[in-house]
């Protein structure tokens, strides 16, 4: 038995089964951490010999009656712009290169609460402004299907590192695609909750009206089960919604009969590659087989929704950013006399150029004179496009678009060029926009062997609606039986 | 929309930021590019549109100003660039 091939619910049984220990699933993790990080590169701070310390601490008190509860041992890898307590969180910046966060994100203190183990703090494109993972400080992050190719981003550590089995499972965030994307681009499950389903305290602020947490997984339902312990209520994030806790497993039903699929017709056109219309279309009559009613429907949105956003994003980065000034922590110029100096000279040294590029932008449309020509602009698109999504929601539980236009593209061939980059958003920024759930599924694979990724957007707090129709169709592909990243090195 | 180089520097000023001789024409360059880009929300139908403001309905969330203690200070200075007994060190201000 492979362990690192496991899902986490298979873990579970093995676990429930005495047929494997804690530290037994702790070590094959880390041992596999040693074989596929060199090539990988996923990881800023991997937390191996403390992880295995962890992983027999809890076995004695699980064996010992102490502790209960299903995922107990169970490691984790986390994005680096999720504070953990005594652990560096970098943001994959120069400017917080030695941040260790005096304090714990709520979803942290969740994953704690349930005794899962820490395997480390994921690479990802500094302070979760990219699409492929190259603008980290630090490191770039190789796709384990291809290592010529970016991983996407920005959570393309995480994204990586579930993909060659580094960690059963990690936690990404996303504010225009960033967990979709990667998992997309990496043959994995990533799910981008609706806007205040998951506490963001502890999350390091890219765009706070677009930032959102949520699982990257092997399939649909580890995705269920971590959603089940980062969501709920909590009074440090006041925009975190206060509902009913939902028990997400219980939506996996493998049925789509009757449901309703929209297919927006301006996300199939020219800019999306054909390989991944045709894998798209074999997608769509699967759902067709097991059921489901699929219509072709217009979201007449979709030239507005990229630019919206970078207006919208960037705007929010410039003012999030400002906190960042070389006093209280963060990078500190040596090349200073006055007060101002240290802000100044901090700010750009300690920023790498794509976050300088954002701040200066969101500051431009922000600034008076183009206030209303951008910024105004945008808020009332965002409108819009809230509109355009309740009236396709009238008629369809359910949107299917691809999750990118593209599969993972190679390293180095468009990060000096934003716009190029920015495109890699086109199909995923409109669910930000109007605070969407949305989940990206692996629906096949290129003549070059690269995953392609199904997003699957639902109405908001529908997470149940998307979950069932993500596990229905994984269940009838089993992609996971077919396809396996061979870290070929092309 | 023509962004001059007069402008960039000024907005670069405003969001405390120096820009490189060489850093000056690559963003004038990239900001121009995506200011063009951006100007197709200027063909929007948004007349009579309200702006979003945030992402939930919700306005005002309210909760009782409780005082909670957070005595960790060794932990919050270790971040500090430079720092003096138990302060944040900066330079002088007032001359």
């Amino acid at each position: 038995m492979e362990i690192t091939k496991l899902t986490v619910h298979e873990l579970q049984e093995k676990l429930k089964a005495k047929e494997l220990t804690i530290t037994d699933i702790t070590k094959a993790y880390v041992d596999n951490i040693e074989k596929h990080e060199k090539d990988v590169q996923a990881f800023i701070t991997p937390i191996t010999d403390e992880a295995i310390k962890n992983a027999e601490n809890i076995q004695a008190k699980v064996d010992s009656g102490e502790i209960k509860g299903s995922l107990a041992g169970i490691p984790i890898g986390i994005k680096d712009n999720i504070c953990t307590k005594g652990i560096k969180t970098t943001c994959a910046s120069k400017m917080l290169e030695n941040f260790v966060s005096p304090y714990n994100a709520t979803i942290m203190e969740k994953i704690e609460a349930e005794n899962m183990i820490n395997l480390g703090k994921l690479n990802m494109d500094e302070f979760a402004m990219g699409a492929s993972t190259e603008y980290s400080y630090f490191k770039k992050t190789r796709n384990p299907w291809n290592l010529n190719t970016v991983p996407g981003g920005s959570s393309g550590g995480s994204a990586a590192a579930v993909a060659s089995n580094m960690v059963p499972w990690a936690i990404g965030s996303d504010t225009g695609g960033s967990i979709r994307q990667p998992s997309s681009f990496c043959g994995v499950v990533g799910l981008k909750p609706t806007y205040g389903l998951v506490s963001r305290y502890g999350l390091v602020a890219f765009a706070s009206s677009l930032d959102q947490i949520g699982p990257i997984t092997k399939d649909v339902t580890d995705a269920a089960i971590l959603l089940n312990v980062i969501s709920g209520h909590d009074e440090k994030d006041t925009t975190s919604v206060n509902k009913e806790k939902v028990d997400y497993n219980k939506a996996l039903k493998g049925d789509v009969k009757g449901l309703k699929i929209g297919l927006p017709k301006e996300y199939f056109g020219e800019g999306i590659n054909p390989e991944v219309k045709e894998k798209l279309n074999e997608a769509i009559e699967t759902y067709k087989k097991l059921g489901a009613t699929v219509e072709e429907c217009s979201l007449n949105i979709a030239d507005y929704a990229l630019a919206t956003y970078y207006i919208i994003a960037c705007a929010e980065a410039s003012s999030n950013l400002g906190r960042f000034d070389g006093i209280r922590y963060g990078y500190r110029t040596q090349n200073y006399e006055s007060l101002k100096d240290i802000y100044r000279n901090s700010r750009s040294e300690g920023f790498g150029p794509e976050v300088k590029r954002r701040i200066i932008l969101g500051t431009y449309v922000l600034s008076s004179g183009y206030y209303d020509a951008y910024y105004k602009k945008a808020q009332q698109v965002r409108t819009l496009v809230k509109k355009e999504f309740d009236k396709a929601f009238e008629k369809y539980d359910v949107l299917l678009t691809p999750t990118s236009p593209t599969v993972a593209f190679e390293i180095g061939t468009r990060s000096n060029n934003p716009l190029e980059m920015y495109l890699a958003d086109i199909c995923t920024v409109s669910v930000n926009i109007a605070g969407l759930p949305g989940i990206s599924v692996p629906c096949g694979v290129d003549s070059k062997g690269m995953p392609i990724g199904m997003q699957l957007i639902g109405n908001k707090f529908a997470e149940e609606t998307i979950l069932n129709a993500a596990y229905t169709y994984e269940q009838e592909f089993k992609f996971r039986e077919k396809y396996n990243p061979e870290f070929k090195k092309v | 929309m023509q962004v001059s180089r007069e402008e960039l520097l000024h907005i670069a000023k405003l969001a405390d930021l120096n820009l490189k001789e060489e850093e000056i024409d690559t963003y004038l360059i990239h900001l121009q590019d995506i200011l063009n880009f951006a100007n197709i929300v200027s063909k929007a139908p948004v007349e009579n549109l309200s702006e979003t403001i945030g992402e939930n309905d919700s306005y005002n969330v309210f909760r009782k100003d409780e005082v909670k203690v957070f005595e960790d200070n060794e932990a919050l200075l270790q971040n500090a660039p430079e720092k003096e007994r138990n302060m944040f060190k900066i330079p002088k201000v007032i001359q």
